[in-house]
């Protein structure tokens, strides 16, 4: 019978708690930087796409959201043709951001994303790219990766050596 | 003709009163449990009531084909009547109100009591299992409470020698029956809780268990009915809470009589919504156990404690 009493009059101090109600269109959400949000696709340093159209995100995804098509252009330098990404379907669980291998493909803190058709919830690339590098400042994928794609020559790489010349070996 | 002006003030107060308490409910019960309730329809929120109404008229008035339709129809308008009816004997302020009976607190105990009618019979007539057991339910718990409810309140009606209710709250001019009759009080308080079947004593709709009981066939405008029948009957409990044992219209003389109801009737119907905040729902075999074998024995003890006083205060 105490413990009823208590009870109420416990309930009844509520009266004054801080309530945790957040008004939420007029305020707005504190979004941690990690949070996972809407999918963007970065750019490097000197502007140029990050993804190199590998297709490990479409493969990492679990509701299969994610389609592409790599292409090259003259230089050897891959790239998608496009690149689409279903938000009906998406789960934003992050795998496609752990499994780029160039840190193109990222999730930021923006949720608000409600359409009025389902299909404008289909992101094509010219949606998905943004103009930053994202949470990787100052990563290009074409200047520390091995290959000559028109961004640096063999070999002339950051911590890169100079290719061995395999004749200079013999007796 | 004032007869007519007291009547229809009576029925558009108290409509609005249970229409209002749809938003009063629904601010104070968030704001007990750290929510802020409703806010965003019109100034606090108020045109929720308004926004809620209209949404009870423009769903689907279903009848299940496999219910009575007839008794179907009747039940939920009975709970109202009834609980309106109540309201007929209760002095709002001097010279406000409808029947000044001079049997009126059996009268607002015969009318409370009709109520039971429109849960079992519209359990019944849903011809569905669950609202059958939730009418079982209200059935034999207003029988358990309605006992204790009438005697709980006879020590008062020995003390005033009247079961007028204006002579009641006119003997309580020197001091309110809550300090002479607490225990009194705090048994028709119960009583009322279950009488209206609130929570904590909710146990004939119980959603967790029986999906709203007898009720849970009804959609539209007749669910409507039975929740402002429900809001009604809230009012009634806590206006003849302030009848009985709260001195009435009585208060110091800056506000007139009508205010002083109103206020003292408001701050049990919060009392009512603080317990629902507050208190979890017994088992249906705890409540009839401490209805029987707990409250009655005390409302008994009550009534023979105050007989005796009374004839030991008379010589």
């Amino acid at each position: 019978m105490f413990s009823h009493i208590r009870t109420i009059w416990l309930t009844f101090l509520h009266l004054f708690h801080k309530k945790v109600t957040i008004e939420y269109p007029d305020e707005k959400v504190k979004l941690h930087p990690r949070w996972r949000g809407r999918i963007v696709l970065t750019k490097d340093p000197d502007g140029g796409e990050r993804c190199v159209g590998c297709y490990l995100c479409a493969a990492a995804c679990p509701v299969d959201c994610i389609a592409l098509q790599a292409t090259e252009d003259e230089n050897g330098r891959r790239y998608p043709e496009f690149f689409r990404i279903n938000f009906s379907r998406c789960i934003f669980c992050g795998f496609c951001e752990e499994a780029c291998p160039t840190y193109a493909i990222q999730l930021i803190p923006d949720f608000e994303m409600a359409e009025y058709k389902r299909q404008n919830l289909v992101f094509e690339k010219e949606d998905l790219l943004i103009n930053s590098e994202g949470k990787y400042p100052g990563y290009n994928f074409y200047k520390v990766a091995g290959m000559n794609a028109g961004v640096k020559e063999k070999g002339k790489g950051e911590e890169e050596e100079e290719p061995v010349d395999v004749f200079s070996l013999l007796p | 003709m004032q007869h007519v002006w007291i009547v229809l003030g009576v029925l558009f107060v108290l409509l609005n009163v249970a229409a209002g308490l749809i938003w009063v409910e629904r601010r104070m019960l968030a704001m007990w449990q750290d929510r802020l309730g409703p806010n965003r329809a019109g100034p606090l929120g108020l045109l929720i009531v308004l926004a809620d109404t209209l949404k009870l008229f423009f769903k689907e008035d279903w009848i299940p084909s496999f219910a009575d339709k007839k008794i179907f129809v009747i039940a939920p308008a009975i709970v109202v009547a009834s609980v309106l009816m109540s309201f007929v004997v209760i002095p709002f302020a001097p010279g406000i109100v409808v029947a000044d009976l001079n049997i009126g607190v059996l009268f607002f105990l015969a009318m409370s009591s009709l109520g039971v009618y429109s849960i079992v019979l519209g359990g019944w007539a849903s011809n569905n299992k669950y609202s059958l057991l939730g009418a079982m339910r209200g059935a034999s718990q207003m029988i358990a409470y309605e006992v204790f409810m009438g005697l709980s309140l006879m020590g008062v009606v020995m003390m005033t020698g009247s079961f007028r209710l204006t002579d009641i709250v006119e003997a309580q001019r020197s001091v309110w029956f809550c300090f002479t009759q607490p225990l009194g009080l705090i048994l028709f308080f119960i009583a009322g809780i279950a009488e209206t079947h609130r929570l904590p004593f909710d146990i004939p709709e119980s959603e967790s268990e029986l999906i709203a009981g007898f009720h849970s066939e009804y959609s539209g405008m007749k669910f409507g009915m039975f929740f402002i029948g429900e809001y009604l009957g809230v009012t009634l409990i806590s206006a003849m809470t302030v009848t009985m044992f709260f001195g009435g219209w009585m208060g110091p003389e800056f506000l007139p009589g009508w205010a002083w109801f109103f206020i003292k009737t408001f701050a049990f119907i919060l009392f009512f919504i603080l317990l629902r905040a507050s208190l979890p729902r017994p088992r249906y075999d705890q409540l009839m156990e401490s209805g029987w074998k707990v409250l009655l024995p005390l409302v008994l003890v009550n009534i023979l404690v105050t007989g005796a006083v009374l004839l030991y205060l008379k010589g």
